[in-house]
């Protein structure tokens, strides 16, 4: 029996290994190559940066280039902001949808979640359009609009998945102790949910963060450059600056990966809520 | 202290009456319990009377003051719940005392309020603790003890005791009659637990389908049941119910008169308690022992009668019976219940 278990534990945790191998595989390349000099990079992709293959030269194009700290800056102001929109409008309409019954609501429910389905790219010509009428070409609204409408159908989905579980004996306490429905909206439920907000959170804004999409037909202005856009100047036609484009992508992993570490417990916690009973 | 008065309340959700027309009248300091099965609409008449659902029509006075049209927090009523619905991020201080904090009430006089409620539940050990660390019995303690600090006029528990297990249920329950005689509020208490209904209550409202099929003090509702649904849900095990004949005011059971009425006549049911039916030697109830249970101190008979009807009765421990064994059963007249075709009782 003790064997048996063993052995499973082995089977289990060899399969992970090698999936984790292999996620981690394509990162670590790109963090190798970007502390080699082109030529070390092509000679030997492979190689870790020692001895005379090792060049600083890759960060040193792209943190002395002026642009950058904009680009970054950039980035960050759009995802934080469409990430803050999206939490906020998506909870809200979630909690709508699962506390109140109001004429239509079932409609709005299948309306909103409706957005999962059809991918926001297809709509890419309208949206153009749209921003274009609206004076928002090459603004950072335009990407903020466009990413919260991305966000916002499989945040209420989440949310009003897990809105349902709160206890409606807690709300109905809440109001017997004289809070209005948006103290307790944000006094009461938001609370119970924390886990969630960090599982939507994490969810949302990697994509929004990845996007090279929208940044390029609606905001692709020198002042409004994301940093998947800005990696692209090292991407030149005849010639292709791999040391820069690594390096900036190293660093652009970065801010990803603080905001997933400060989620990361809670997110943990939201998404094994359904499957284990606490 | 105050007075609970209901007037013509109906509820219904579309089409579907949930509360037909219940009024009421609660007597300043009484506490009258809500019973009957699930489903039966006792929950919806409290939420109705704290204000989480509207009514259709009809209206709630509280101590002589309309409240119908108030927002739960201003009609002066707490509401202790099943689930407890304490706030899971907050203390067992924070719990006690978010609702005056929220009213704005003076920073001393909150922590004064929640002392004494802490005393008076003994909570002062647990004070900083969160609700995920008490034990089920400490939870109802501090969802009660959040009920005393606001100081209402009127106490509503909804099912407070569903949740706890056996033993803990009548310790809590002692302690809630206890709390009812220290504070002297109006309380209602809902419940589906019948012992819980006989032990607590001033008066007993008995609820069947959102119809309210008796009020009435606990032993009233024991001695005279107005009616089959009320005989059988107070009372355990439950009454049993034999068919019998009414002729000439005599109510007879298989050619042999138990007991009289006049006002009966042809077809009725007879009542008849488990704790009160008798071994004797011959009658009037004959028949063949199915089950025997022994709990000790006492033991349930279940007897089938020759023409398949069931009775149960309740006997002394001291006795012992076998499966198939004849046996034989009588009752005193005076303890007998009629009740005609349509399930009503027919008095004496």
């Amino acid at each position: 029996m003790l064997i048996k278990e063993r052995l499973s534990n082995a089977g289990i945790h060899t399969v992970l290994i090698a999936y984790s191998l292999l996620a981690l595989f394509p990162l670590a390349l790109i963090l190798i190559n970007s502390f080699k000099s082109r030529k070390a990079i092509f000679r030997e992709p492979m190689g870790l940066p020692i001895g005379d293959s090792f060049s600083g030269k890759g960060y040193a194009s792209v943190l002395s280039n002026s642009d950058f700290p904009l680009y970054f800056s950039n980035s960050l102001t759009v995802t934080c902001v469409s990430l803050v929109l999206i939490l906020l409008l998506g909870a809200m309409a979630a909690h709508a949808l699962s506390e109140y019954r109001f004429p239509g609501d079932t409609f709005i429910g299948i309306y909103l979640v409706l957005g999962i389905m059809v991918p926001i790219r297809l709509g890419t010509v309208a949206l153009l359009e749209l921003i274009v009428n609206l004076g928002l070409a090459n603004t950072l609204t335009a990407l903020i609009l466009v990413y919260t409408a991305q966000g916002l159908p499989i945040a209420i989905f989440i949310f009003t998945e897990f809105l349902r579980s709160v206890s409606r004996e807690i709300k109905d306490s809440a109001r017997i102790d004289g809070l209005s429905e948006y103290r307790i909206f944000f006094e009461v439920v938001i609370p119970l949910v924390r886990p969630v907000i960090a599982t939507v959170a994490v969810f949302s804004m990697i994509p929004i963060w990845n996007d090279l999409w929208f940044p390029l037909i609606l905001s692709p202005g020198e002042e409004t450059r994301t940093v998947t856009l800005g990696v692209q100047q090292f991407i030149g036609q005849y010639t292709v600056n791999w040391g820069a484009v690594l390096a900036s992508l190293s660093v652009a992993i970065v801010p990803v990966l603080v905001m997933y570490i400060i989620f990361s417990k809670q997110l943990i916690r939201g998404i094994t809520a359904g499957a284990v009973k606490g | 202290m105050a007075t609970l008065e209901l007037k013509g309340v109906k509820k219904s959700f579309g089409a579907v009456n949930v509360i037909h027309d219940m009024t009421l009248e609660v007597r300043d300091g009484e506490l009258i319990v809500f019973v009957g099965p699930s489903g039966c609409g006792k929950s919806t008449m409290l939420r109705m009377i704290a204000g989480l659902e509207t009514l259709t029509q009809g209206q709630i006075s509280i101590g002589g003051k309309r409240v119908d049209h108030l927002p739960p927090t201003d009609r002066g009523i707490a509401m202790v719940f099943q689930s407890y619905a304490l706030y899971p991020h907050k203390d067992v201080r924070g719990n006690l005392g978010f609702a005056l904090k929220h009213a704005g009430v003076d920073k001393k006089e909150i922590e004064e309020r929640v002392n004494n409620a802490s005393e008076i539940l003994g909570l002062s050990d647990l004070m900083t603790r969160k609700p995920r660390e008490l034990s089920g019995g400490q939870r109802q303690r501090v969802a009660i003890g959040r009920a005393i600090v606001r100081e209402p006029d009127v106490f509503l528990f909804d099912e407070p005791l569903s949740n706890l297990d056996a033993a803990l249920r009548v310790h809590m329950r002692v302690e809630i009659l206890k709390l009812h005689q220290r504070l002297g509020n109006t309380m209602v208490y809902v419940t589906h637990d019948q012992v819980e209904a006989m032990t607590l209550a001033d008066r007993i409202v008995v609820f069947k389908d959102g119809q309210v099929e008796q009020v009435g003090t606990p032993l009233e509702l024991y001695r005279k049941p107005a009616n089959k649904f009320v005989a059988g849900f107070i009372g355990s095990p439950a009454m049993n119910f034999v068919n019998a004949n009414a002729v000439d005011s005599a109510v007879m059971v298989a050619g042999t008169k138990l007991c009289s009425s006049k006002s009966a006549a042809g077809e009725v049911t007879l009542g008849v308690r488990p704790e009160h039916l008798i071994l004797t030697e011959d009658g009037p109830f004959s028949g063949v022992v199915s089950v025997f249970e022994h709990l000790g101190g006492e033991a349930f008979l279940h007897m089938t009668l020759p023409d398949g009807q069931l009775l149960v009765a309740k006997l002394d421990g001291e006795n012992s019976f076998s499966t198939g064994q004849p046996c034989s059963l009588g009752i005193r007249p005076e303890h007998c219940h009629v009740f005609n075709k349509e399930g009503y009782r027919i008095a004496e």
